[in-house]
Protein backbone atom coordinates (compact mmCIF):
# COMPACT_ATOMS: atom_id res chain seq x y z
CA UNK A 1 0.00 0.00 0.00
CA UNK A 2 1.67 3.33 -0.85
CA UNK A 3 1.49 6.71 0.77
CA UNK A 4 -1.88 7.98 0.91
CA UNK A 5 -2.41 10.82 -1.38
CA UNK A 6 -4.16 12.95 0.70
CA UNK A 7 -4.03 16.14 3.71
CA UNK A 8 -6.03 16.45 5.93
CA UNK A 9 -5.74 19.98 8.10
CA UNK A 10 -7.68 20.93 11.13
CA UNK A 11 -8.92 23.80 12.64
CA UNK A 12 -11.23 25.23 15.12
CA UNK A 13 -13.97 27.09 13.35
CA UNK A 14 -15.52 28.68 16.71
CA UNK A 15 -18.10 27.75 18.55
CA UNK A 16 -18.01 23.83 19.23
CA UNK A 17 -16.96 23.32 15.43
CA UNK A 18 -13.64 21.71 14.36
CA UNK A 19 -13.30 21.57 10.25
CA UNK A 20 -10.98 18.95 8.71
CA UNK A 21 -10.14 20.08 4.96
CA UNK A 22 -9.99 17.16 2.68
CA UNK A 23 -7.50 17.58 -0.10
CA UNK A 24 -6.48 14.83 -2.44
CA UNK A 25 -7.77 10.85 -2.52
CA UNK A 26 -9.68 9.48 -0.10
CA UNK A 27 -8.80 6.02 -0.19
CA UNK A 28 -8.98 3.12 2.82
CA UNK A 29 -5.23 3.66 2.78
CA UNK A 30 -5.58 7.27 3.90
CA UNK A 31 -7.57 5.72 7.31
CA UNK A 32 -4.90 6.39 9.54
CA UNK A 33 -4.48 10.11 8.38
CA UNK A 34 -8.53 10.50 8.96
CA UNK A 35 -8.31 9.11 12.29
CA UNK A 36 -5.37 11.51 13.39
CA UNK A 37 -6.90 14.37 11.97
CA UNK A 38 -10.18 12.98 13.94
CA UNK A 39 -8.42 13.03 17.17
CA UNK A 40 -7.23 16.64 16.75
CA UNK A 41 -10.54 17.88 15.96
CA UNK A 42 -12.03 16.41 19.24
CA UNK A 43 -9.47 17.14 21.36
CA UNK A 44 -10.65 20.77 21.83
CA UNK A 45 -14.03 19.54 22.41
CA UNK A 46 -15.76 20.24 19.56
CA UNK A 47 -19.21 18.85 19.48
CA UNK A 48 -19.50 18.91 15.92
CA UNK A 49 -16.56 17.65 13.00
CA UNK A 50 -17.09 19.89 9.75
CA UNK A 51 -15.30 17.45 6.99
CA UNK A 52 -14.64 20.17 3.90
CA UNK A 53 -14.22 17.93 0.87
CA UNK A 54 -13.82 20.91 -1.31
CA UNK A 55 -10.42 20.09 -2.04
CA UNK A 56 -11.40 16.27 -3.00
CA UNK A 57 -10.35 14.82 -6.20
CA UNK A 58 -10.63 11.46 -5.91
CA UNK A 59 -13.11 8.66 -3.75
CA UNK A 60 -12.94 4.78 -3.79
CA UNK A 61 -15.74 2.44 -2.10
CA UNK A 62 -12.63 1.89 0.56
CA UNK A 63 -12.81 5.83 1.25
CA UNK A 64 -16.53 5.81 1.85
CA UNK A 65 -15.94 2.54 3.89
CA UNK A 66 -13.83 4.41 6.13
CA UNK A 67 -15.75 7.39 6.60
CA UNK A 68 -18.92 4.99 8.64
CA UNK A 69 -16.20 3.69 10.77
CA UNK A 70 -15.45 7.21 11.25
CA UNK A 71 -19.11 7.94 12.06
CA UNK A 72 -19.12 5.04 14.64
CA UNK A 73 -16.27 6.32 16.79
CA UNK A 74 -18.53 10.12 16.19
CA UNK A 75 -21.14 8.52 17.74
CA UNK A 76 -19.68 6.97 20.33
CA UNK A 77 -18.29 10.44 21.44
CA UNK A 78 -21.38 12.10 20.82
CA UNK A 79 -20.33 14.11 17.95
CA UNK A 80 -21.90 15.36 15.44
CA UNK A 81 -20.39 14.32 11.67
CA UNK A 82 -20.85 16.52 8.87
CA UNK A 83 -19.99 17.18 5.42
CA UNK A 84 -19.53 20.44 3.13
CA UNK A 85 -18.01 21.02 -0.25
CA UNK A 86 -18.91 18.12 -1.78
CA UNK A 87 -19.12 17.96 -6.17
CA UNK A 88 -22.63 17.18 -7.65
CA UNK A 89 -20.77 13.36 -8.49
CA UNK A 90 -19.60 13.20 -4.42
CA UNK A 91 -22.63 14.28 -3.32
CA UNK A 92 -24.67 11.52 -5.07
CA UNK A 93 -22.61 9.20 -4.08
CA UNK A 94 -23.27 9.96 -0.87
CA UNK A 95 -26.91 9.71 -1.62
CA UNK A 96 -26.70 6.70 -3.21
CA UNK A 97 -24.84 4.52 -0.33
CA UNK A 98 -27.15 6.52 1.67
CA UNK A 99 -24.43 8.24 4.25
CA UNK A 100 -26.50 11.31 4.00
CA UNK A 101 -29.04 9.90 6.32
CA UNK A 102 -26.29 10.06 8.85
CA UNK A 103 -23.85 12.57 7.74
CA UNK A 104 -25.61 16.33 7.39
CA UNK A 105 -24.59 17.43 4.01
CA UNK A 106 -24.15 21.28 3.33
CA UNK A 107 -22.91 23.31 0.31
CA UNK A 108 -20.27 25.15 1.90
CA UNK A 109 -18.91 25.89 4.86
CA UNK A 110 -20.63 28.92 5.34
CA UNK A 111 -23.99 27.68 5.76
CA UNK A 112 -22.93 24.43 7.99
CA UNK A 113 -21.31 26.92 9.95
CA UNK A 114 -24.34 29.22 10.72
CA UNK A 115 -26.45 25.93 11.58
CA UNK A 116 -24.41 25.16 13.85
CA UNK A 117 -24.75 28.67 15.46
CA UNK A 118 -28.22 28.39 14.86
CA UNK B 1 -28.43 36.94 -35.42
CA UNK B 2 -25.37 39.31 -33.78
CA UNK B 3 -21.91 37.84 -34.09
CA UNK B 4 -21.56 38.28 -30.89
CA UNK B 5 -23.96 35.62 -29.59
CA UNK B 6 -23.51 32.50 -29.24
CA UNK B 7 -26.70 29.92 -30.31
CA UNK B 8 -28.34 27.99 -27.25
CA UNK B 9 -27.25 24.66 -28.71
CA UNK B 10 -23.14 25.60 -28.68
CA UNK B 11 -23.64 26.53 -24.89
CA UNK B 12 -25.47 23.44 -23.76
CA UNK B 13 -22.08 21.90 -25.75
CA UNK B 14 -19.95 23.63 -24.15
CA UNK B 15 -21.26 23.60 -20.62
CA UNK B 16 -21.22 19.81 -20.85
CA UNK B 17 -17.61 19.35 -21.91
CA UNK B 18 -16.75 22.23 -19.06
CA UNK B 19 -18.53 19.67 -16.85
CA UNK B 20 -16.91 16.20 -18.37
CA UNK B 21 -13.67 18.01 -18.10
CA UNK B 22 -14.21 18.38 -14.47
CA UNK B 23 -15.31 14.90 -13.37
CA UNK B 24 -12.72 13.22 -11.36
CA UNK B 25 -11.16 10.08 -12.41
CA UNK B 26 -13.38 7.93 -10.04
CA UNK B 27 -16.21 9.36 -12.16
CA UNK B 28 -17.01 6.12 -14.32
CA UNK B 29 -16.38 3.51 -11.76
CA UNK B 30 -19.14 4.74 -9.43
CA UNK B 31 -22.95 3.45 -9.83
CA UNK B 32 -25.46 6.41 -10.95
CA UNK B 33 -27.58 6.88 -8.42
CA UNK B 34 -30.67 5.10 -7.66
CA UNK B 35 -33.81 5.12 -5.65
CA UNK B 36 -35.07 1.74 -5.98
CA UNK B 37 -33.68 -1.09 -8.12
CA UNK B 38 -34.90 -2.50 -10.87
CA UNK B 39 -34.43 -6.06 -12.47
CA UNK B 40 -34.61 -8.22 -15.41
CA UNK B 41 -35.41 -11.80 -15.17
CA UNK B 42 -32.48 -14.21 -15.04
CA UNK B 43 -32.21 -18.08 -16.07
CA UNK B 44 -31.23 -19.96 -12.77
CA UNK B 45 -32.85 -18.42 -10.43
CA UNK B 46 -35.69 -17.16 -8.48
CA UNK B 47 -35.22 -13.31 -8.83
CA UNK B 48 -37.30 -12.22 -6.04
CA UNK B 49 -37.20 -10.01 -2.94
CA UNK B 50 -35.01 -7.44 -5.12
CA UNK B 51 -37.19 -5.37 -7.63
CA UNK B 52 -38.44 -2.00 -6.39
CA UNK B 53 -35.98 -2.08 -2.96
CA UNK B 54 -33.81 0.73 -1.39
CA UNK B 55 -29.94 -0.32 -1.10
CA UNK B 56 -28.92 -0.67 2.42
CA UNK B 57 -25.50 0.39 4.16
CA UNK B 58 -24.16 -0.39 7.48
CA UNK B 59 -26.04 2.77 8.32
CA UNK B 60 -29.35 1.31 7.30
CA UNK B 61 -28.62 -2.10 9.10
CA UNK B 62 -30.03 -3.09 12.50
CA UNK B 63 -27.21 -5.74 14.00
CA UNK B 64 -23.47 -5.22 15.61
CA UNK B 65 -21.21 -3.67 13.12
CA UNK B 66 -18.69 -5.68 12.01
CA UNK B 67 -15.43 -5.69 9.85
CA UNK B 68 -14.62 -8.67 8.20
CA UNK B 69 -10.93 -9.37 6.00
CA UNK B 70 -10.52 -12.21 4.18
CA UNK B 71 -7.01 -12.34 2.88
CA UNK B 72 -5.22 -14.58 -0.37
CA UNK B 73 -1.60 -14.54 -0.92
CA UNK B 74 -1.22 -14.96 -4.55
CA UNK B 75 2.09 -15.04 -4.95
CA UNK B 76 4.23 -12.72 -7.64
CA UNK B 77 2.99 -14.67 -10.45
CA UNK B 78 -0.54 -12.63 -10.44
CA UNK B 79 -0.69 -8.70 -10.95
CA UNK B 80 -3.56 -7.43 -8.97
CA UNK B 81 -5.25 -6.47 -12.37
CA UNK B 82 -4.97 -10.13 -13.62
CA UNK B 83 -6.55 -11.27 -10.21
CA UNK B 84 -9.60 -8.45 -10.26
CA UNK B 85 -9.89 -9.29 -13.94
CA UNK B 86 -10.45 -13.19 -13.58
CA UNK B 87 -12.50 -12.37 -10.57
CA UNK B 88 -14.74 -9.97 -12.29
CA UNK B 89 -15.39 -12.22 -15.07
CA UNK B 90 -15.97 -15.65 -13.33
CA UNK B 91 -17.47 -14.70 -10.21
CA UNK B 92 -20.25 -17.31 -9.68
CA UNK B 93 -17.89 -19.89 -10.34
CA UNK B 94 -16.26 -19.29 -6.95
CA UNK B 95 -19.08 -19.41 -5.32
CA UNK B 96 -19.60 -22.61 -3.15
CA UNK B 97 -22.01 -25.52 -4.05
CA UNK B 98 -25.71 -25.02 -3.71
CA UNK B 99 -25.39 -20.88 -4.07
CA UNK B 100 -26.03 -19.13 -7.26
CA UNK B 101 -25.47 -15.60 -9.00
CA UNK B 102 -27.14 -14.63 -11.51
CA UNK B 103 -24.99 -11.44 -12.76
CA UNK B 104 -25.36 -9.16 -16.05
CA UNK B 105 -23.85 -10.71 -19.43
CA UNK B 106 -21.30 -8.38 -19.65
CA UNK B 107 -19.71 -9.43 -16.52
CA UNK B 108 -19.38 -7.27 -12.95
CA UNK B 109 -19.98 -3.22 -14.24
CA UNK B 110 -20.92 0.10 -11.73
CA UNK B 111 -24.87 -0.41 -11.31
CA UNK B 112 -25.39 -4.43 -12.55
CA UNK B 113 -28.11 -5.85 -10.28
CA UNK B 114 -26.97 -10.05 -9.85
CA UNK B 115 -30.33 -12.03 -8.63
CA UNK B 116 -28.69 -14.71 -5.82
CA UNK B 117 -29.81 -17.83 -4.40
CA UNK B 118 -28.52 -18.58 -1.12
CA UNK B 119 -28.50 -22.09 0.12
CA UNK B 120 -30.22 -21.85 3.59
CA UNK B 121 -31.05 -25.65 3.96
CA UNK B 122 -33.81 -27.93 4.19
CA UNK B 123 -34.35 -27.04 0.43
CA UNK B 124 -35.29 -23.90 0.85
CA UNK B 125 -32.85 -21.03 -1.50
CA UNK B 126 -33.00 -17.43 0.04
CA UNK B 127 -33.57 -15.13 -3.18
CA UNK B 128 -31.91 -12.00 -3.10
CA UNK B 129 -29.36 -10.08 -4.90
CA UNK B 130 -26.72 -7.19 -4.71
CA UNK B 131 -26.26 -3.83 -6.86
CA UNK B 132 -22.54 -3.56 -7.93
CA UNK B 133 -21.42 0.29 -6.42
CA UNK B 134 -17.76 0.67 -7.87
CA UNK B 135 -15.83 -0.70 -10.25
CA UNK B 136 -12.27 -0.68 -10.82
CA UNK B 137 -9.65 -2.70 -12.37
CA UNK B 138 -8.17 -3.37 -8.83
CA UNK B 139 -11.71 -3.26 -7.01
CA UNK B 140 -15.24 -3.77 -6.95
CA UNK B 141 -17.59 -3.43 -4.25
CA UNK B 142 -21.20 -4.84 -3.92
CA UNK B 143 -24.34 -3.20 -1.87
CA UNK B 144 -27.08 -5.13 -0.43
CA UNK B 145 -30.52 -3.94 -1.18
CA UNK B 146 -33.29 -4.43 2.24
CA UNK B 147 -34.47 -7.61 3.03
CA UNK B 148 -30.29 -9.28 2.65
CA UNK B 149 -28.95 -10.51 5.44
CA UNK B 150 -26.92 -8.23 6.12
CA UNK B 151 -27.18 -4.47 5.33
CA UNK B 152 -23.43 -3.21 3.81
CA UNK B 153 -20.81 -3.85 1.31
CA UNK B 154 -18.22 -5.91 0.21
CA UNK B 155 -14.99 -4.70 -1.44
CA UNK B 156 -13.17 -7.30 -3.57
CA UNK B 157 -9.98 -6.38 -4.08
CA UNK B 158 -5.75 -6.75 -4.72
CA UNK B 159 -2.71 -4.80 -4.50
CA UNK B 160 1.00 -5.54 -4.19
CA UNK B 161 2.30 -4.39 -0.78
CA UNK B 162 5.59 -6.08 -1.39
CA UNK B 163 6.43 -9.01 -3.37
CA UNK B 164 2.94 -10.95 -3.58
CA UNK B 165 -0.23 -9.93 -4.46
CA UNK B 166 -2.73 -10.30 -1.80
CA UNK B 167 -6.17 -10.47 -2.93
CA UNK B 168 -9.25 -9.45 -0.05
CA UNK B 169 -12.65 -9.56 0.39
CA UNK B 170 -13.65 -6.86 2.92
CA UNK B 171 -17.07 -6.81 4.40
CA UNK B 172 -18.27 -3.75 6.16
CA UNK B 173 -22.01 -5.00 7.71
CA UNK B 174 -24.55 -4.94 10.00
CA UNK B 175 -27.50 -7.60 10.30
CA UNK B 176 -30.36 -5.96 8.44
CA UNK B 177 -33.36 -7.10 11.15
CA UNK B 178 -33.67 -8.59 14.65
CA UNK B 179 -33.96 -12.44 13.10
CA UNK B 180 -30.62 -12.11 11.00
CA UNK B 181 -28.85 -10.82 13.57
CA UNK B 182 -29.98 -13.95 15.98
CA UNK B 183 -29.03 -16.27 12.82
CA UNK B 184 -25.55 -14.19 13.02
CA UNK B 185 -24.69 -14.89 16.58
CA UNK B 186 -25.89 -18.20 16.66
CA UNK B 187 -23.57 -19.76 13.84
CA UNK B 188 -23.98 -17.26 10.89
CA UNK B 189 -20.37 -15.35 11.28
CA UNK B 190 -19.10 -19.08 10.80
CA UNK B 191 -21.07 -20.11 8.02
CA UNK B 192 -20.29 -16.29 6.09
CA UNK B 193 -16.71 -17.06 7.17
CA UNK B 194 -16.77 -20.30 5.49
CA UNK B 195 -18.24 -19.02 2.24
CA UNK B 196 -16.14 -16.34 1.57
CA UNK B 197 -12.77 -18.55 2.56
CA UNK B 198 -14.05 -21.16 -0.38
CA UNK B 199 -14.48 -18.79 -2.50
CA UNK B 200 -11.07 -17.32 -2.15
CA UNK B 201 -9.67 -20.50 -2.09
CA UNK B 202 -11.27 -21.42 -5.11
CA UNK B 203 -10.07 -18.04 -6.77
CA UNK B 204 -6.34 -19.09 -5.91
CA UNK B 205 -6.75 -22.55 -7.43
CA UNK B 206 -7.91 -21.25 -10.45
CA UNK B 207 -5.58 -18.63 -10.33
CA UNK B 208 -2.89 -21.42 -9.79
CA UNK B 209 -1.51 -20.44 -6.70
CA UNK B 210 -0.24 -23.63 -4.71
CA UNK B 211 -2.31 -24.81 -1.61
CA UNK B 212 -3.90 -21.58 -1.17
CA UNK B 213 -4.50 -20.19 2.26
CA UNK B 214 -7.12 -17.88 3.02
CA UNK B 215 -6.34 -15.52 6.91
CA UNK B 216 -9.71 -14.29 8.35
CA UNK B 217 -9.75 -11.61 10.41
CA UNK B 218 -13.45 -10.22 11.96
CA UNK B 219 -13.17 -6.92 14.10
CA UNK B 220 -16.86 -6.11 15.98
CA UNK B 221 -16.68 -2.13 15.01
CA UNK B 222 -19.83 -1.20 17.17
CA UNK B 223 -21.27 -3.71 19.40
CA UNK B 224 -24.57 -1.40 19.76
CA UNK B 225 -27.83 -2.66 17.97
CA UNK B 226 -29.99 0.16 16.19
CA UNK B 227 -33.53 -0.88 17.32
CA UNK B 228 -34.83 2.10 15.57
CA UNK B 229 -34.23 -0.34 12.54
CA UNK B 230 -35.81 -3.47 14.05
CA UNK B 231 -38.73 -3.00 11.74
CA UNK B 232 -36.08 -4.09 8.50
CA UNK B 233 -37.79 -7.10 9.28
CA UNK B 234 -40.81 -6.15 7.21
CA UNK B 235 -38.59 -6.94 3.89
CA UNK B 236 -36.95 -10.04 5.26
CA UNK B 237 -36.10 -11.92 2.56
CA UNK B 238 -35.65 -15.39 4.39
CA UNK B 239 -39.10 -15.60 5.73
CA UNK B 240 -40.31 -14.45 2.38
CA UNK B 241 -38.16 -17.22 0.38
CA UNK B 242 -39.70 -19.20 3.21
CA UNK B 243 -43.94 -18.17 1.96
CA UNK B 244 -42.70 -18.43 -1.91
CA UNK B 245 -41.19 -21.83 -1.96
CA UNK B 246 -43.73 -24.72 -2.89
CA UNK B 247 -44.33 -27.06 0.46
CA UNK B 248 -42.29 -29.99 -2.64
CA UNK B 249 -39.46 -27.42 -2.99
CA UNK B 250 -38.54 -27.58 0.72
CA UNK B 251 -38.14 -31.26 1.22
CA UNK B 252 -36.61 -31.82 -2.53
CA UNK B 253 -32.67 -31.49 -2.29
CA UNK B 254 -30.36 -29.60 -5.02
Amino acid sequence: MGEPAVSMDVRQAGGSVAVVDVKGEVTAACEPVLMSAYEEASSGGAARVLLNFAGLEYMNSGGIGMLVTLLVRAGRQRQELAACGLSEHYREIFELTRLDEAIAIYVDEASALADAVM
Amino acid sequence: MPDSVTPADQIGLAAREAQAAVQPRDAGSWAAKVDRLAVERRDGVRGTNVAGRRLTGPVQGFGKMWEKTYSLNAGSTVTPRDAIATWKAHFPEFWPKGNRFAGALAGISPGDVALLDLAIGGGVKLSTGVFVLYADEESFTLMTPQGHMFAGWITFSAERPAEATVIRAHVLMRANDPLYELGMTFGGHSKEDRFWAQTLTALGTFLGVPDPQVETHSTCVDNRRQWKHAKNIWHNSMIRSLLQTPFRGRRTRT
